[in-house]
Parts: structure tokens; C-alpha cells; sequence
């Protein structure tokens, strides 16, 4: 099949073939219909999804542990250049797995981490797979970095394009947290404000893809391979972990793309002997106010029916999730759930997060917190079992949703006479 | 009178390369029968064999996606505008 998807960019990207590294094609996961290597994003027989494939090498522990402290230390298993490290990129990945001993012994859990993507160039989980996005697309001669995005995604954008000296083009809803507007102007580039939710901002981004074939929309024209990114997640788990799996992993779902690519991620170590095949289970975390592939676990359906978000987790506001049913598929085929928590919850389940470990996470992190705890409780998590729960993304940028949870106490006079009035004979909180 | 109909890239081949083209009002799927009418095979592009939409295309009559609205019997008005998009696009997390 050689039917192009969408016209190939225009800037002298047939002088060469692109340079991906182990990636071998593209192939719809729907129907299975292949095409070559390009800037194809759906199937051109039925519109479905693509998904790389590569021929893998074989690769050992030492290779990969003697590579960058970064994510490029698993280039070989993404499609990226080869002298990818060596490129301007923002270096992400590699973050902290932390021991949640604290944590695990509030929720009554014997062995807990947490995967804290904080620790990314710009504080979020996104810096992965747009620098997976961007090192496709310049190798498919694509001249533009651009995104819809809820807000994580458009820092990641303008700061990986800054740093890789192109121009980039990012669209968000009007309504975003400021702090994520900031975020994202500051590394110059065009900032667009869209009156509208993120599907319409999506929507906007789609029909903008169409019309100007150098753009490279990471989640829209380029997705096949941004999506490749989340797999260093799970990789990172494992070698973290000593190079073996996790029984459980909670994983936030906007799109469901990230749940989907910690599995894949899990798989594609196991089937190279890299760690041992041991089951995991995958779970998936959703906020109330969006929670459509958690209505469509609980219900049954294998097809998800899209909603209009309304919570205050608006890195997961995706109210027409495009890997859903495939987060679907990976949750029931491990044998794990997907549930779903209020704003109350969420805020909630933030605070513990920082109170019992020093990690304040953003809503996304609240929400996976909130669902591990709820699935506790209902007995569908195993509190036995070595669980790895995600934080995606850092509190800082969400400051709103804890501002009144968190104010401080009125002040004391700079007194000992008034500190001993109001804390003496209690803990100080 | 008639409704505009965007076309996205990816279908443009059957419209010779238009991205926009006109039909007469009506619903959804009069719109849609109209246009496969006038290019032959676009229809079976939108719409599975069951007749209906497919699952990967989402289509909005103005600022409505139609899943929200009558899906196929929502009514396009004169004048309206029709947008088919590929659905694969977009998310975060």
C-alpha cells in the first residue's frame, strides 16, 4: 500500500529518506493496512490510527544503562535519528522513580513508587514525546513545530523548538491556567488563544494541518511517532525498578496514548529479554467531570462515547479521547481498571501526594492518586502487589486547584511570646 | 441555495483536489448521499458499510459535532457548513 495520507511536506523532503532509526513502516491498527515511512497519521483505507513498527535490534542491559542520562538512552527503540543525542534537543526523560514508603503506608500498601515526571525540562511528562515528535518531523522535513494542546503539551513545544532553533505554533483554549499561558510564551513562538474547549482547539489544529504542509502538529500529523515518547515511561520503570516489571501501573488517561505506551513499553522489553516476562496490570485514572473511557470500561463498550469536559483537571480534559478504546483493550487484556474521581478528590489526593512525599503534582497527578485510593478501597487494587502510580505533571503549574485548600494560617508577631501563644503543646502544621 | 462541505486532505483526491465543496441542504446523510452523487466513492469514505459514520471521521455541521446532535439525521440548513475530520488527532496524557 503506498497511498499517501496526506501530501509529503513540501520543503525538499524527498531528497532523502527519513533516518528513524529501527523504524521500518507504518501500520493501521485498525485494519492493518501498511505504508512506508512519512508524515501519515491515518490510515487511507479506513481512517484508523497508525502505529510504527520497527525491526528491532537486540540490545543489552550495559548498552542501554552506559547510554545518555536521558531518554535517548533507549533511541534504538524509538523513531529517532541515531546521532539523536548528540542533536539540540531538551534532553528529557530519565526522571526520578521514588520509594513511596510514606505514601504506601497511608494508603496501607506494601511496596509503592512513584514515577515523578516533574523532573522534565518543562515539568511534565509532554517533554517526552514531542522531542520524539520533533526529531521525526525534522527528519520528514517538516519546517514548523505545532500543537493543540491543554497546556503541558504547548510548554513542551515552545521550549523543544526554541532549543532546536525552529519556529513553533501552538494552540490553546482561552481559558487555560495562566500559569501554562506563561509557560509557553515565555519561550517565544506563536501563542494562539482559542475561544473554545480543547476539542475545538483539536479540531482547529486538524483543518489547520491540512492547510499548511509543513506544520508538524506533534499530536495530530506527527502522532504516530509523539506517541512512541511515553514508551521511555515505561522503560525507565523497568530499568528503575532493576530491570524487571511492575505488578500494577496507574496511568493517567486524557487521550489514552501515554496508558497505552507503558504497556507497549513494558512488552517491547520483555519480548527483547531485557527483563523478565512477568504479568503487569495497567490501570487507568480519569477526572469525573471527563470521564469517558472509564464510563466505557464500567459499561462494557469497546468504543467510547465522547463527553464535554467540565473538571478541574484540564491536562486530562479530552473529551474525545483518541486512543481510548485502545486504552481499553490494554486495561482488560491485563486485567487491571479504569475508574474516575470528583474535584474534591482530586485536590485532595494532591495534598497527600506532597504531605507524605514531598511531590506536589498537578491535577493529573490528583486524579491518578484519587483512583489508586478509590480502587483500594473497592478491593480491585492489589495492596500487596509492587504498584508504580504516574505523576505526569507538577503542581506549580496548577496552583489554582489547591490556592484555597492551601492558605496559610493568619501570621504571629515575630515573637517568641507569640509563637508559644498559638503553637505551643501542638505538632506544628 | 446549497451547504459548503470541507473536505480534508486526505479525501481531497476524490473532489480533484477541492477543499471545499458544495450540496444540496437537507440531513447529514442526504448531505452526504449528494456528495457521493457527485464524486463517486466519497460517500463509502464517511460512512461504513452499515451506513454509518465511521468510527475514525468526526463531522461537525457549523461548531456541532453531530455525535452530540442527530448524528446522521441532524439537519444541515442552507447555508450551513459542513467539516469532515479525520478523528485520529489530538489528546495530552
Amino acid at each position: 500500500m503506498s497511498t499517501a495520507t496526506t501530501p509529503t511536506p513540501e520543503a525538499g523532503t524527498a531528497r532523502r529518506s527519513p533516518r528513524l532509526g529501527h523504524a521500518v513502516g507504518l501500520s493501521c491498527r485498525e485494519c492493518g493496512t501498511s505504508c512506508g515511512l512519512g508524515p501519515h497519521y491515518a490510515c487511507a483505507a479506513c481512517f484508523g490510527p497508525l502505529e510504527v513498527r520497527y525491526r528491532l535490534p537486540r540490545l543489552s542491559r550495559s548498552g542501554i544503562e552506559s547510554g545518555p542520562p536521558n531518554m535517548w538512552r533507549y533511541a534504538p527503540l524509538l523513531p529517532v535519528p541515531p546521532d539523536i543525542a548528540a542533536r539540540p534537543t531538551t534532553e528529557p526523560g530519565y526522571t526520578r522513580l521514588v520509594r513511596a514508603d510514606n505514601l504506601a503506608r497511608a494508603l496501607g500498601m506494601r511496596r509503592l513508587w512513584i514515577k515523578d515526571d516533574r523532573g522534565n525540562p518543562t515539568h511534565s511528562f509532554k517533554d517526552r514525546v514531542v522531542a520524539v515528535a520533533l526529531a521525526a518531523a525534522t527528519e520528514l522535513g517538516f519546517t514548523v513545530l505545532a500543537c493543540p494542546s491543554t497546556g503541558n503539551l504547548a510548554n513542551a513545544v515552545a521550549a523543544a523548538a526554541a532549543r532546536a532553533g525552529i519556529r513553533s505554533v501552538v494552540l490553546v483554549p482561552a481559558d487555560l491556567e495562566p500559569q501554562k499561558i506563561i509557560l509557553t510564551g515565555v519561550y517565544g513562538g506563536t501563542l494562539v488563544t482559542v475561544d473554545g474547549s480543547y476539542d475545538d482547539v483539536n479540531r482547529l489544529a486538524s483543518e489547520l494541518a491540512g492547510e499548511h504542509e509543513d506544520w508538524a502538529f506533534v499530536n495530530v500529523n506527527v502522532r504516530p511517532f509523539y506517541a512512541e515518547g511515553s514508551k521511555t515511561l515505561g522503560f525507565e520503570i523497568a530499568e528503575q525498578l532493576g530491570w524487571r516489571l511492575p505488578d500494577q501501573v496507574v496511568v493517567p488517561i486524557a487521550s489514552g496514548a501515554q496508558l497505552v505506551k507503558v504497556d507497549k513499553g513494558f512488552g517491547e522489553l520483555a519480548s527483547l529479554g531485557l527483563v523478565p516476562a512477568t504479568p503487569w496490570r495497567v490501570f487507568g485514572a480519569q477526572a469525573s467531570g471527563c470521564a469517558p473511557v472509564s464510563a466505557a470500561f464500567a459499561a462494557g463498550h469497546d468504543t467510547v462515547r465522547p463527553v464535554r469536559p467540565e473538571t478541574i483537571a484540564k491536562s486530562l480534559a479530552i473529551g474525545d479521547p483518541a486512543d481510548g478504546p485502545y486504552a481499553l483493550d490494554v486495561v482488560r487484556r491485563t486485567g487491571g481498571v479504569i475508574a474516575d474521581v470528583g474535584d474534591r478528590e482530586i485536590v485532595d489526593s494532591m495534598r497527600l501526594l506532597a504531605a507524605t512525599e514531598g511531590i506536589f503534582g498537578e491535577t493529573a497527578g490528583g486524579v491518578t492518586l484519587g483512583v489508586v485510593r478509590k480502587l483500594l478501597a473497592a478491593g480491585q487494587l492489589d495492596p500487596g502487589a509492587e504498584t508504580v502510580i504516574i505523576n505526569s505533571g507538577d503542581g506549580l503549574k496548577t496552583l489554582d486547584a489547591v490556592t484555597a485548600a492551601a492558605d496559610g494560617p493568619p501570621p504571629i508577631k515575630p515573637t517568641l511570646e507569640a509563637f508559644t501563644e498559638r503553637y505551643a503543646g501542638r505538632t506544628v502544621s | 441555495m446549497s451547504v459548503l462541505v470541507r473536505i480534508p486532505t486526505i479525501l481531497r483526491s476524490y473532489t480533484g483536489g477541492a477543499a471545499e465543496v458544495t450540496a444540496s441542504a437537507g440531513t447529514l446523510r442526504d448531505v452526504i448521499a449528494a456528495l457521493d452523487a457527485d464524486y463517486p466513492g466519497l460517500g463509502g469514505r464517511i460512512l461504513d458499510d452499515g451506513g454509518k459514520l465511521r468510527r475514525f471521521i468526526n463531522v461537525y455541521v457549523g461548531e456541532e459535532d453531530v455525535r452530540f446532535a442527530q448524528g446522521l439525521d441532524t439537519q444541515v440548513s442552507e447555508g450551513a457548513r459542513v467539516s469532515v475530520i479525520p478523528a485520529v488527532a489530538g489528546g495530552t496524557a
